[in-house]
C-alpha cells in the first residue's frame, strides 16, 4: 500500500465520524522506484491532506516532506521528487492500518490492506 | 499494431476466484473499443470494484498504459483470495495497481469522491436468492439476488459519489438485470448511458453499458424536480429503443455498437 492510497482511505465503520487519518502501524516497508510524473503529483496535491501524509511518510522511516506545503511548491522539482517519493515508492508491505476513532485494526499482508468490516461494524 | 490486453496464460488462478469468462472478455472489449476516447480522457485514477482474477485491470492498465503512464489504478475485492490472484496477474503483465479488499469502495468513499475518471465494474449479477449475496469465497463473484441487482444497487451510488465531473462508468449487465431500467435510474442521477458491446450467448445476453455525467440530463432532472414529472417521455423512448435493438442483433457473437 502507497502512502497515496493511505490519504485516500478512511476508516468506515458504523459510529466513526470521520475516520482519518488510519494511523500507520509498521512491519515492513518496500521501496520499489517508480516513473516519475510531475503532472499527476501536480494534479493530486489540492486533494492531499498534507499533515496525514507528512505523519505517515515519518511512519514508514521517511523525514523529508517540509512541515507544510502549498501550490508555489509545485515548481520546485526537489520538492516534487520527495513528493514523488513518498507518495508513490514507500509500500507498507506487512502492517495494520488502525481507526483513529475505534483503535479497530486493519491488517495489511503482503501489501493489500484489508478493510472489511465485521456485521456489527457495518 | 493492436493495443495489449493481459494473457489468459499469464492470469493467475485460485480455486475461490472467478476466472475470465465472456463476461470478463466482453468489458475488455468494450474497453478496447472505447480505448482512443478513453486516452483523449486523460483519466488520471481508475478503479475497478470486483478484481477477480485481475484480468480486466490488469487489461486496462496495459491498453492505456503506452500513451498514458502515470495513472494511478485502483482495484477492489471482497474477496481476499481475488486480491493475491489479482496481484498475481498484475505481477506477470508487469503492470501494478493499488489492491484493496473491501466491500465495493468503503473505505474510500470519502476522501476518493469526485477523483475517479474511469471505473469498471464486472458486477455479481446473477439472480440468486438474497441470502447468497455477499457470501465468503467465489460466490461473491455472482451471487446477485433479486433479479441479480442486489449489489449493482448498491455500487450506483458508490459510482455516483466517486466519479469525477468527467467520470466514466463501464458496467456489465445481464437482461434479467433490467438494464434500461439501471439507465434510467442513472439518468435521474444526471448520467447519459450508451451500450458499448452486447453479446449473447445461449445461455445470456450481455450488455456493457457506459455511463457519464450529462449537463443536459441534469437539466432534465431538474425540470422533473420542478414539474415533478417522471422522467421525460422522449428519454424513456430513446432509452427503450436503444435496449430495443438488441433482440435484432441476439444471436451473433458480438456486437460493438
Amino acid at each position: 500500500m502507497r502512502l497515496f492510497t493511505h490519504n485516500m482511505l478512511s476508516s468506515n465503520i458504523k459510529g466513526v465520524a470521520n475516520g482519518f487519518p488510519l494511523r500507520i502501524e509498521v512491519d515492513q516497508v518496500v521501496e520499489k522506484q517508480v516513473d516519475f510524473h510531475p503532472d499527476f503529483l501536480r494534479n493530486m496535491f489540492p486533494k492531499l491532506e498534507w499533515k496525514a501524509l507528512v505523519d505517515a511518510a515519518r511512519t514508514m522511516g521517511y523525514t523529508e516532506l517540509p512541515e507544510e506545503a502549498d501550490s508555489s511548491m509545485l515548481e520546485s522539482e526537489e520538492f516534487l521528487r520527495k513528493l514523488h517519493h513518498a507518495l508513490l515508492e514507500l509500500h507498507l508491505e506487512e502492517g495494520a492500518l488502525v481507526c483513529p476513532e475505534t483503535g479497530r485494526k486493519f491488517p495489511v499482508n503482503k501489501g493489500i490492506p484489508n478493510m472489511l468490516l465485521h456485521e456489527d461494524e457495518v | 499494431m493492436s493495443p495489449k490486453t493481459a494473457q489468459i496464460r499469464l492470469v493467475s488462478s485460485h480455486p475461490e476466484v472467478y476466472e475470465p469468462c465472456d463476461d470478463s472478455f466482453a468489458l475488455v472489449d468494450a474497453l478496447l473499443a472505447d480505448r482512443t476516447n478513453i486516452l483523449d480522457h486523460c483519466p488520471r485514477l481508475c478503479l475497478e470494484v470486483g478484481c477477480g482474477s485481475g484480468y480486466v485491470i490488469a487489461s486496462l492498465a496495459l491498453m492505456l498504459g503506452q500513451e498514458l503512464p502515470g495513472v494511478y489504478y485502483f482495484a477492489t475485492d471482497i474477496n481476499a483470495h481475488a486480491l493475491r490472484v489479482t496481484r498475481e496477474t498484475l505481477d506477470a503483465h508487469a503492470v501494478d495497481a493499488e489492491l484493496l479488499c473491501m466491500d465495493i469502495a468503503s473505505g474510500l468513499e470519502k476522501r476518493l469522491a469526485g477523483m475517479v475518471d474511469v471505473m469498471v465494474v464486472n458486477p455479481p449479477y446473477v439472480p440468486t436468492p438474497d441470502y447468497e449475496v455477499g457470501r465468503e469465497g467465489i460466490a461473491s463473484a455472482w451471487a446477485g439476488g433479486e433479479n441479480g441487482r442486489s449489489v449493482i444497487d448498491r455500487i450506483l451510488p458508490v459510482a455516483d459519489r466517486l466519479l469525477s465531473d468527467k467520470g466514466w462508468l463501464y458496467m456489465v449487465t445481464l437482461t434479467t438485470n433490467d438494464p434500461s431500467q439501471i439507465c434510467l435510474l442513472m439518468r435521474k442521477k444526471g448520467y447519459a448511458s450508451r451500450i458499448v458491446v452486447q453479446r449473447s450467448t445461449e445461455e445470456e445476453s450481455l450488455h456493457i453499458i457506459k455511463f457519464w455525467r450529462d449537463s443536459d440530463i441534469q437539466l432534465d432532472t431538474k425540470e422533473i424536480l420542478t414539474t415533478n414529472k417522471s422522467v421525460p417521455a422522449r428519454v424513456k423512448d430513446s432509452l427503450v429503443s436503444q435496449f430495443s435493438q438488441l433482440s435484432f442483433w441476439r444471436g451473433t457473437n458480438s456486437n460493438c455498437l
